[in-house]
């Protein structure tokens, strides 16, 4: 059982606590009626579903409930850190070159 | 009895505390803190059990968890009869009863043993080439067969009565293994003060120190060494201590998995003791300390009882003063046996002859065993050994051919060398590294935050190994916070050291040769076999593995998987770690479901709800169903009245007169804050900016993909605020998803979200006579059609307490929802029931609910939906604003598939025979007479025996629908197929008059 932590309540909780709730750093249009399919097709159906490093957003569902996001490795399914919901994609991750 | 093999002035146990036991049905004697297996070997008794496939007499291997020979059954009652026991870890009680296992009519006359006669038959991957074919032959002839053939143990017929209980503990410093470097880390970390807990699987702490006499630790013997360390350590209150524990399983960031086995080692166990205790464990650091397992030599018929492994003997002659025979030989390719043999010498067995593989070995043991008079053979090799149901001689040969010898013995002891433990280490996702110089795999490159220690790191030497495992149990808990605790390392005096062995076959059992040497005993895996494999191209040695089925047994290979991959190897002519070592999995050794399951099980396996009138309902006699989590009273069958006829007049009641449903399990969330107007804008498809406080609306919710997700009628009770209600299965998701929305895309919206779906009891009344029953109780709400139109919503007084009184209808009748705070459901309920029985109203269930809808054409989703239904498709489009720019799902209604032609739509269908009710779930299609497989053009999705109608209904799914009314289409079943024609979905009242009726 994996320890997530949440940067809401700022510590690490177990998974059970939490819940997957697909990739991250997907915005919803702000004029999504006057989306073209092609783009409504990117925006809904479409998932990166990396070998490595993915985004994703978790929520704290059995905790403070809120959403947030997590950098994770898919292949060691190590969390290498979580950030607030809204906040940019961390430009340097931790413990990566340079 | 006497127990003949008991070495008087042996041994650790008192002599004085005897327990009678028997193993099948013959009565023996044992002392209190044997194993079963010392307990047998005591009295002579060797042939346990019968081997898998060939159903070989087969004996004791080893003295501990490793065993793959000796697995019995326990039988304490027909619910506790567990099967696969190792006997050699199984402690003794008095009254123990044991069973073999794989045989029959007997043990030592057994039918299947003429498996071994038809080996040839049965060699590498016979599983595989035998039962291919014909098709129906698996399922009829050979599965049959093969099961009842395998079967290693019987179940118990009851239900296990035992309970098993589960912790979570979290610690700076797990330290897994309780031997010398167990206890050498566990003292240095206690010391710091960090929350240290250690664990180990035998009863007693000291792991080899039980059998290595020779090892002294601050003056003393190592085994009482051993216990003192343990003592001091329990003495301290931040650290755990727990014996009879297995880790059985290491997972992500140091959690750890154990099992306790709390009471199988007791005579009665008593009703408040768990029989096991499942401790989940979050470790800082974990230091692993798990030892080496001896191998076994690989030569002809070393699987016959009384073959073991040397340090099995030394155990049950050092710890439980057992002499394994009488007449011993040992064959040994390095020093570890020796020591074995100096051992048993000493204690009064004669010791026929060492064997050794190696061509000029020395050393202090070896100088010791020649001083003691043993007769020692280098450069030699036992290429046989003779007996049946016990062995009776070993055949000696030059290791390189030529003249042999046959010397009689009772037993042999073998050592092929030590394999380091590192199954918790590997499951740890660690990376193991070979090592040429001792061809032996170790630790190589860490995962987590652990170290290993002692012989499962590959440290010789207890010295060595003392040093080690203290300097990591004190760096581990500097690491996890400890304070600099003051040093008091154990000093070695003593120390015994395992040198190098063998991997692979012996001499006699090298390539060419058929002889059975076994690798892996509890699956009868022997050396030829493996070398067959990689001739019929197994080349991986996770190929070799699946097709000899080696090291896949209960044992998980503890004692072959070397020898196997170093056969394998040398076939291949590759070196050892290109061939690559099988992945250790969890758990290390055998884990019961009850301590996986533990307490979450019968009524605490999943929770129960309970509306506020459950009670009540149970009291008149309702029947329940289950819907989610919740009970839902189903229907209410009166004296002599079956489901059907109950529902008939629940159903007719209700639009005659009146009835009153429990629909509190509907899901409720409250929508309040100056945006929540704006936010119900963007989550539903109807508009909401409009709608006038105390006014409701039958609102539907879609994902972003355009189909409908979940609907329910919203109240507004304020400007803002608003009280929504959902399925009663959508409620939890639907949260899920509004909260979603709000925290991640709509943040800007100040909006609060609350589930009050446990808050408030929901009393629907419904039918003519509604508002009549309700009028009396209620206070401070115009209840005139002028002053409560259909769909308003007005918070008052009822029976006195706070109400939510929603005018809606689920049946098409004039009706109300009775929102009342939960813990006044049950009475309020009880005041409204004593008003509608001055009526003849009836209580109604779900099957009724059901009913009435249907026979208005009101959908329910997830029934008449699947998740692929757009509200068009549902007849519902009237229900999404044309006017609005955005809401969740406003672009995917426009997607090309959703507004093409043909798409499936919701109708009703009458039957041509109004007496057939169809089956939901039943295919439609247009032309009954085309061949078969035939395209269905849709589904039935609700269908019923309507009473007020006097015929059956339903409503279905059909491709290009309402274009069809009036169609004949045709609904084929097993028995015939079924006319029916295509109709609108509302079957009561068209027109909705009843509403106001
Ligand atoms: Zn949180």
């Amino acid at each position: 059982m994996l320890l997530i932590r949440c940067p809401y309540c700022e510590e690490e909780r177990p998974e059970l606590e939490f819940r997957n709730a697909g990739e991250a750093h997907i915005a919803r249009p702000t004029n999504i009626a006057a989306e073209s399919d092609d783009d409504f097709e990117k925006f809904f159906f479409i998932r990166a579903n990396p070998k490595g490093v993915i985004y994703e957003r978790w929520r704290h569902i059995h905790g403070c409930a809120r959403f947030f996001n997590a950098v994770r490795d898919t292949v060691t399914d190590k969390f290498v850190m979580t950030y607030k919901a809204g906040e940019p994609k961390p430009a340097k991750l931790p413990g990566a070159a340079k | 009895m006497n127990a003949m093999f008991r070495i008087s002035g042996a041994g650790r146990l008192s002599q004085a505390k005897t327990a009678s036991f028997s193993f099948d049905d013959k009565s023996y004697t044992g002392i209190e803190g044997d194993t079963l297996a010392s307990a047998l070997l005591a009295n002579g008794v060797h042939l346990v059990g019968r081997s898998f496939k060939y159903h070989r007499p087969r004996g004791f291997l080893s003295a501990g968890a490793e065993e793959p020979n000796a697995l019995v059954q326990i039988v304490r009652d027909d619910a506790r009869k567990t099967p696969n026991v190792r006997a050699t870890v199984q402690e003794l009680y008095d009254g123990l009863t044991a069973n073999s296992q794989n045989r029959w009519p007997s043990l030592a006359f057994d039918v299947g043993a003429v498996n071994d006669l038809a080996s040839p038959m049965f060699s590498a991957g016979f599983y595989y080439k035998t039962f291919m074919w014909p098709k129906w032959a698996w399922k009829d002839l050979y599965e049959p067969k093969i099961r009842a053939a395998a079967g290693l143990g019987v179940s118990p017929e009851k239900p296990d009565p035992d309970h098993y209980a589960a912790r979570y503990a979290h610690c700076e410093v797990l330290v897994l293994g309780g031997g010398a470097a167990g206890i050498a880390a566990a003292l240095a970390a206690a010391e710091t003060g960090v929350r240290v807990i250690l664990a180990d699987e035998q009863a007693e702490f000291g792991g080899s120190l039980r059998f290595e006499s020779g090892a002294r630790i601050d003056g003393q013997q190592g085994y009482a060494w051993a216990q003192g360390a343990i003592a001091k350590l329990k003495a301290m209150d931040n650290v755990r201590v727990l014996s009879r524990t297995t880790a059985f399983g290491y997972y992500a960031q140091n959690f750890v998995g154990l099992v306790e086995r709390v009471s199988d080692h007791l005579k009665s166990p008593g009703r408040d003791l768990a029989r096991e205790r499942l401790w989940q464990v979050r470790a800082n650091r974990v230091v692993i300390a798990t030892g080496a397992i001896e191998r076994h030599m690989v030569f002809a018929n070393n699987d016959r009882p009384g073959v073991m492994l040397a340090s099995a003997a030394r155990t049950y002659l050092n710890h439980y003063g057992v002499a394994v025979g009488r007449n011993v030989g040992v064959y040994t390719a390095n020093d570890s046996a020796y020591a074995a043999a100096i051992d048993l010498k000493k204690a009064g067995v004669n010791i026929a002859a060492i064997v050794d593989l190696r061509d000029n070995p020395s050393g202090p043991v070896i100088d010791e065993a020649r001083a003691l008079g043993i007769e020692i053979n280098f450069g030699r090799a036992v290429v046989s050994a003779g007996g049946k149901l016990r062995v009776s001689s070993m055949t000696v040969q030059p290791k390189n051919g030529g003249g042999g010898r046959t010397i009689p013995v009772d037993a042999i002891l073998m050592s092929a060398g030590w394999t380091p433990s590192v199954h918790l280490f590997s499951q740890s996702r660690g990376k193991v590294a070979f090592n040429d110089e001792t061809r032996r795999f170790v630790p190589g490159t860490y995962a987590q935050d652990c170290i290993s220690v002692g012989a499962c790191n590959g440290t010789d030497g207890l010295d060595a190994t003392v040093d080690e495992a203290y300097a990591a149990g004190a760096k581990a808990a500097k690491e996890a916070g400890g304070k600099a605790g003051k040093s008091a390392k154990p000093k070695v005096d003593a120390g015994e050291s395992w040198s190098r062995g063998m991997l692979g076959a012996a001499p006699g059992a090298g390539p060419g040769t058929t002889v059975k040497a076994f690798v892996d005993f509890q699956n009868d895996v022997t050396a030829k076999d493996i070398r067959q494999a990689v001739h019929e191209g197994m080349h991986s040695i996770e190929h070799v593995k699946r097709f000899t089925t080696n090291g896949m047994a209960t044992d998980q290979g503890k004692t072959s998987n070397m020898h196997g991959l170093a056969i394998a190897a040398e076939e291949l002519g590759k070196p050892i770690p290109q061939v690559g070592l099988t992945t250790f999995r969890a758990p290390y050794t055998p884990v019961t479901f009850g301590s996986i399951v533990g307490h979450a099980r019968g009524a605490l396996f999943d929770p129960t709800r309970r509306t506020a009138t459950h009670g009540w309902a149970a009291r008149q006699g309702a029947v329940f169903e289950d819907v989610g989590h919740w009970k839902r009273a189903w229907y209410f069958p009166k004296a002599g009245e079956d489901m059907h006829a109950a529902v008939n007049r629940e159903c007719v009641t209700v639009r005659k007169v009146g009835g009153l449903f429990d629909a509190s399990t509907l899901g409720k969330i409250e929508v309040v804050g100056p945006d929540a107007a704006k936010f119900m804008e963007l989550l539903y498809t109807n508009p909401w900016e409009k709608l006038e406080t105390g006014r409701c609306r039958y609102g539907i919710m879609l994902r972003e993909d355009g189909f409908i997700y979940d609907d329910g009628v919203v109240g507004r009770l304020a400007p803002d605020r608003f009280h929504v209600t959902t399925t009663t299965g959508g409620a939890p998701r639907v949260m899920n998803h509004m909260e979603d929305y709000l925290q991640t895309e709509f943040p800007h919206l100040n909006v609060w979200l609350t589930s009050i779906t446990e808050q408030w009891a929901v009393i629907a009344v419904q039918g003519p006579k509604s508002r009549d029953i309700i009028a009396p109780l209620v206070e401070g709400i115009d209840m005139s059609d002028e002053g409560m139109p259909h769909m308003s919503v007005r918070e008052g007084k009822i029976c006195g307490v706070p109400t939510r009184l929603f005018r809606m209808s689920f049946t098409g009748e004039r009706g109300f929802e009775v929102n009342v705070p939960a813990d006044y459901g049950e009475a309020v309920w009880e005041a409204l029931w004593a008003e509608g029985q001055k009526h003849g109203a009836t209580a109604y269930g779900t099957e009724t609910m059901h009913v009435l809808r249907a026979e208005k054409g009101y959908i329910i989703v997830g029934q008449d939906t699947d998740g692929t239904v757009t509200p068009n498709d549902a007849g519902l489009d009237w229900a999404v604003g044309k006017k609005k720019t955005d809401f969740v799902g406003i672009r995917g209604l426009t997607r090309p598939d959703l507004v093409a032609k043909g798409r499936k739509q919701l109708v009703g269908l009458k039957t041509k025979d109004p007496k057939v009710v169809l089956e939901e779930g039943a295919q439609i299609v247009a032309d009954p007479k085309q061949p078969i497989p035939m395209k269905m053009i849709g589904h039935v999705t609700s269908s019923y025996w309507s009473e007020n109608c006097g015929r059956s209904i339903a409503l279905a799914l059909v491709a290009g629908g309402r274009d069809r009314m009036g169609q004949t289409l045709y609904v084929p079943m097993p028995n015939g197929t079924i006319e029916v024609e295509v109709t609108g979905m509302v079957f009561v009242d068209e027109k909705g008059e009843r509403l106001n009726g």
